[in-house]
């Protein structure tokens, strides 16, 4: 009988580890799914918000637009430059929503007209890898932003070279960060947003963009 | 001791029936021709590391541990690779552009050298899945070259 029990003990000890352990995973799929949910509303809260803005936005542009490009990239840039001044501030939290609403105006971007075929090709390649840097953004600690903002920084400018911009922009280049990166700025002055406040002013003036 | 028995009981019954739920298999015959190693000229030391190391979620065949058999272990698999291959799929490599190319490259390099890649949960198991100092060196050099070249 005392062997029965043992045997019952170790059994019971068994299962309930075993289930403790799929329960975690539930409970994480769970939270996942939750987090995703939560992002998605957030998502959809953006675009609506966006969508409000730029309803707004886009019936004072629209007669512009004819004659200026696109509104839509103008929306990304802004954002772009939020995301930049949020990593120059060294503010992690930040720069993750501005990553999430980047990758909303990226995802808005119409490339559906005014461009020829290879620039929609090349628009919706640029569009494409944008959306993965500026979700990787929205999701990481800043270091891993700061990489990511790297590439995202060469997408916005191949962007800008197609589809204009109705300012002048710098493209202002620190020597120092992995060999060497670039970022985008309204202004000429440097802060840089892959070192922050630890040397706010590595940097020079690479171009000017009109 | 009753009510443990019943306990018992429930949770023999619940981990039994779990086993009947399907986990899906990551599991492929055919070699797409679009391949990393197919497309590009990878030395063979490379190539190995690569399969040993990544490929188990990061391409459409997976080497299927013995606990694969096992739930709750075949969700936790299933979910792993699932969230690997749409992160990067070294089976469908040459249908990236090269932009996009290029900033799969990076973050190869990137979390390799930060230890990021392969998962400690799959490298506690899978011991030859880890990098030496020697191999990543060797990977980050080869991958580095790789994206130069693009």
């Amino acid at each position: 009988m005392s062997k029965l029990k043992s045997t019952l003990g170790i059994v019971a000890i068994a299962f309930i580890t075993l289930t403790a352990v799929s329960c975690k995973d539930n409970k994480k799929e769970q939270n996942n799914t939750e987090g995703n949910h939560s992002e998605m509303n957030a998502d959809e809260d953006h675009s609506k918000m966006d969508h409000d803005n730029s309803d707004g936005h886009h019936d004072s542009d629209k007669k512009e637009m004819a004659m200026s490009g696109d509104g839509d990239s103008e929306l990304i840039l802004k954002d772009y430059f939020n995301l930049k001044d949020a990593l120059v501030a060294d503010n992690n939290a930040k720069a993750k929503d501005l990553g999430a609403n980047l990758v909303t105006s990226l995802g808005n971007l119409d490339i559906s007209s005014n461009f020829s075929d290879t620039q929609k090709i090349e628009l919706k390649d640029i569009i494409e890898d944008a959306v993965e840097h500026a979700e990787h953004i929205s999701e990481s600690d800043i270091d891993h932003q700061r990489e990511h903002f790297k590439i995202l920084s060469k997408d916005v400018t191949d962007m800008v070279a197609i589809t204009g911009t109705e300012n002048t922009l710098y493209q202002l280049f620190c020597p120092m960060y992995d060999g060497g990166s670039a970022w985008l700025s309204m202004s000429k002055e440097i802060k840089n947003p892959y070192y922050g406040s630890k040397m706010l002013d590595c940097g020079e003036v690479q171009k000017e963009i009109k | 001791m009753r009510i443990v028995k019943i306990i018992v009981l429930v949770l023999l019954v619940a981990f039994v029936g779990i086993q009947f739920i399907p986990a899906e298999r990551n599991q492929s015959d055919t070699e797409p021709s679009t391949d990393f190693m197919l497309v590009n000229n990878v030395p063979e030391k490379i190539q190995k590391k690569l399969q040993v190391s990544c490929y188990d979620c990061h391409s459409n065949n997976t080497q299927y541990p013995w606990y694969n058999k096992i739930q709750p272990a075949a969700w936790f698999l299933e979910d792993h690779i699932k969230e690997g291959k749409a992160e990067l799929n070294f089976n469908e490599w040459d249908s990236l552009s090269s932009r996009r190319k290029a900033s799969k490259l990076r973050s190869i390099i990137k979390q390799i050298e930060s230890g990021e890649m392969p998962l400690d949960s799959y490298t506690l198991i899978h011991t030859d899945a880890t990098f030496s100092e020697a191999e990543a060196a060797e990977m980050i050099n080869f991958i580095t070259q790789l994206k130069d070249s693009l």
